[in-house]
């Protein structure tokens, strides 16, 4: 009997971390403890519960890690509920890599590299950000702009503020939308923000949030001098095989499950304005 | 080239079914052709197409992926897959014999769909020139030949006899284990092929060009004026992708039947309104979006992809069965205007 890819493989939830009033992070292994398979940072995964549904979901861990691979999923329908309510040990269904990632090992390399993320859209840089860290020297100076809508809502805050924000070469530029007590740092949307701080053009920009933040900030971007082929974005679609067959995520010539998520925007240039 | 009389066919395909489930194109009763498995006494029917294309028996409307069992925190995979039979589809028309190497570079594409591929293996495909090709049919536009299908093997028929080509090493070994056809001259399809050529040389719809549909007018087609005033009408209904050959959307849904969880593929269409729907709204919110992406994808987007073959056959089930009389000829028609 041939495996089709549509099958999935058994894993196991061995650890799950409440970070936000409405997104978790699930660590995910095969049965057999190991990690279900090596990927490529920005590269998904199919995660199900047989009865509920099957959804696709941003591997959030780098590929560094060797024995497990992390979702930080955001509570949205039938499917994210239900992960939401599980408790460790529980066996959901994986099947993956999905998805073309970010060219880490390519067109990043020996760059300056400026994240800039808003809410759950951290969830495929945060896998991008502790690759080039494990490989420091592979990449320059490291920027991170991240966004949300309160403090509680920052996705892995307590990694970020004691591991990246300590880190040499790297900056961390947090801000969250309206002022609160227990804030000190930036309040405004991540677009003025990202003009705000000026970045310099050299950069190689990676961004990842709502779409409305992708607008306002590539527009940002634009006038600060930045050009389209400097910016990767991930884009985000209904999916159901991603396996480039299913015909939900095409847009123009490109299924978005196989040919991206991963796009720079001169690509996206190209393609119909469909997403 | 083999013949056979036509008062024999009855003892052909008696002889196919010992060796393989045989499908031939019968009336279903309700005045429909459909591809039925052959018993003693089914006939072939006289029309000219089913009303669902051949792809059903390679890629069904609804098929069985997998099964679990869900039991406290634990989860069975049930891979229940039967392989499928031996099997020969009979009376395959020029369109949806095409149409098989449209849904190949789909679904035989990396990473490869088994389902699908164990029953190209399995199948043979006999394919049946059109006598009585019709008004709606434009398979000439593609370069398909209604007057020499391609297939494992090729029939052609007259009133006193059925003459049989095999193509492949499949039609070959088939053809070995029958008998009863006779060895017969090339030169004995030559007048019928003629007769149908005469006919596809009027049909109406043939004369459709599709010169200037490249990838680089495909931005210049999506944003053409024609698209309010085509998808205008469009009920959304998905008659057109589901009678179509070439259309391979498809959705995934679970069913707990309280046994076992079964895990479905399911045929879907790209004309539904749902086919896209997010958390955050969908990327085609009106009919005229959903309509064109249809339309786009099988005159430019597959195309772009696939060495410029067209996603259409020219079968002309849509034209036959859209309630609102639309179709991809007034599509490529209308746009075709605007790229002058
Ligand atoms: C490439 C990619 C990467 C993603 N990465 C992440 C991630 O890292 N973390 C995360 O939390 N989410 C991610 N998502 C979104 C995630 O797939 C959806 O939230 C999920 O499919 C919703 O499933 P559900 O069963 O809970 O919702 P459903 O019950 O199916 O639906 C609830 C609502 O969500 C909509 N919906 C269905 N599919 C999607 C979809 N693909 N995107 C958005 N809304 C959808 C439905 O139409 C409905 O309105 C990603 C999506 C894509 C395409
Ligand atoms: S688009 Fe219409 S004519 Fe073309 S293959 Fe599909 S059903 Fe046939
Ligand atoms: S084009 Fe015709 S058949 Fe297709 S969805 Fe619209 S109304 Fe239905
Ligand atoms: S999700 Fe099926 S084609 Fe991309």
């Amino acid at each position: 009997m041939k495996h089709d890819p549509l099958i999935p493989m058994l894993g196991v939830v061995t650890a799950i971390r409440t970070d936000t009033p409405d997104v978790k992070t699930f660590r995910v292994t095969g049965a057999d403890g190991q990690k279900p398979f090596i990927h490529i940072p920005g590269q998904c995964a199919m995660l199900s519960i047989p009865g509920v549904g099957e959804a696709l979901f941003s591997i959030t861990s780098s590929p560094t890690e060797e024995t497990y691979l992390d979702f930080s999923i955001k509570k949205c329908g039938c499917v994210t509920a239900w992960l939401h309510q599980m408790e460790v040990g529980q066996q959901i269904t994986i099947r993956g890599p999905y998805g073309n990632g970010f060219p880490v090992d390519t067109e990043l390399t020996g760059k300056d590299l400026l994240f800039i993320a808003g809410g759950i859209g951290l969830a495929p840089l945060h896998a991008v950000i502790n690759y080039c860290r494990h490989y420091r020297d592979r990449y320059g100076k490291i920027d991170i702009v991240y966004g949300s809508r309160s403090k509680q809502d920052l996705v892995d805050f307590p990694e970020i503020t004691e591991q990246w924000c300590k880190e040499s070469g790297i900056n961390v530029h947090l801000t969250i939308d309206n002022p609160q007590p227990d804030w000190d740092g930036h309040v405004g949307f991540v677009p003025n923000y990202v003009k705000e701080l000026n970045f310099d053009t050299a950069k190689t920009v990676l961004m990842c949030g709502p779409p409305i933040m992708i607008k306002f900030t590539l527009a940002g971007l634009m006038e600060l001098g930045f050009s389209r082929e400097q910016i990767y974005t991930t884009m985000e679609l209904r999916m159901k095989c991603a396996l480039g067959k299913c015909g939900r995520c095409n847009i123009g010539d490109k299924y978005v499950c196989k040919d991206g998520p991963v796009f720079r925007f001169d690509q996206l240039d190209e393609l119909p304005d469909e997403y | 080239m083999k013949k056979i009389a036509i008062s024999k066919l009855n003892d052909l395909f008696s002889a196919i079914s010992k060796e393989k489930v045989l499908y031939i194109p019968a009336d279903d009763g309700a005045n429909q052709a459909r591809f039925t498995p052959w018993q003693e006494g089914l006939t072939l029917t006289d029309k000219l197409n089913t009303v669902r294309s051949a792809k059903d028996l390679f890629f069904p409307q609804v098929e069985n992926l997998v099964n679990f069992k869900n039991s406290g925190k634990a989860i069975q995979i049930i891979e229940n897959r039967t392989e499928p039979q031996p099997f020969v589809l009979f009376g395959v028309r020029a369109c949806d014999c095409r149409s098989f190497d449209i849904l190949d570079r789909v679904f035989l594409s990396d990473p490869v769909d088994t389902f699908y591929k164990t029953r190209r293996e399995q199948g043979v495909v006999i394919t049946l020139a059109c006598n009585r090709p019709t008004e709606t049919c434009f398979c000439g536009v593609f370069g398909i030949d209604g007057a020499d299908p391609q297939g494992d093997v090729t029939c052609w028929m007259d009133e006193a006899a059925l003459y049989w080509r095999a193509n492949t090493e499949k039609g070959e070994a088939l053809t070995a284990a029958l008998p009863m056809l006779t060895d017969c001259a090339e030169e004995a399809i030559d007048p019928i092929a003629a007769k149908i050529r005469s006919i596809l040389s009027k049909l109406p719809l043939n004369d459709l060009d599709l010169t200037g549909f490249n990838r680089d007018r495909m931005m210049e087609l999506f944003n053409s004026p024609q698209w309010e005033d085509l998808s205008q009408s469009c009920l959304g209904c998905g008659t057109c992708t589901f009678v179509c050959p070439t259309c391979q959307c498809y959705d995934v849904q679970d069913f707990d039947d309280g046994q076992q969880v079964r895990r479905f593929r399911c045929w879907d269409s790209c004309m539904f309104s749902d086919f896209t729907m997010m958390a955050h709204g969908t990327n085609r919110p009106t009919q005229k979006e959903r309509f064109r992406q249809r339309f786009m994808h099988k005159l430019s987007y597959f195309p772009n992809n696939n060495d410029g073959i067209f996603g259409c056959v020219g079968c002309g089930r849509c034209l036959q069965k859209c309630p609102i009389h639309m179709h991809i000829v007034k599509v490529a028609k209308a746009l075709k205007e605007d790229l002058k």
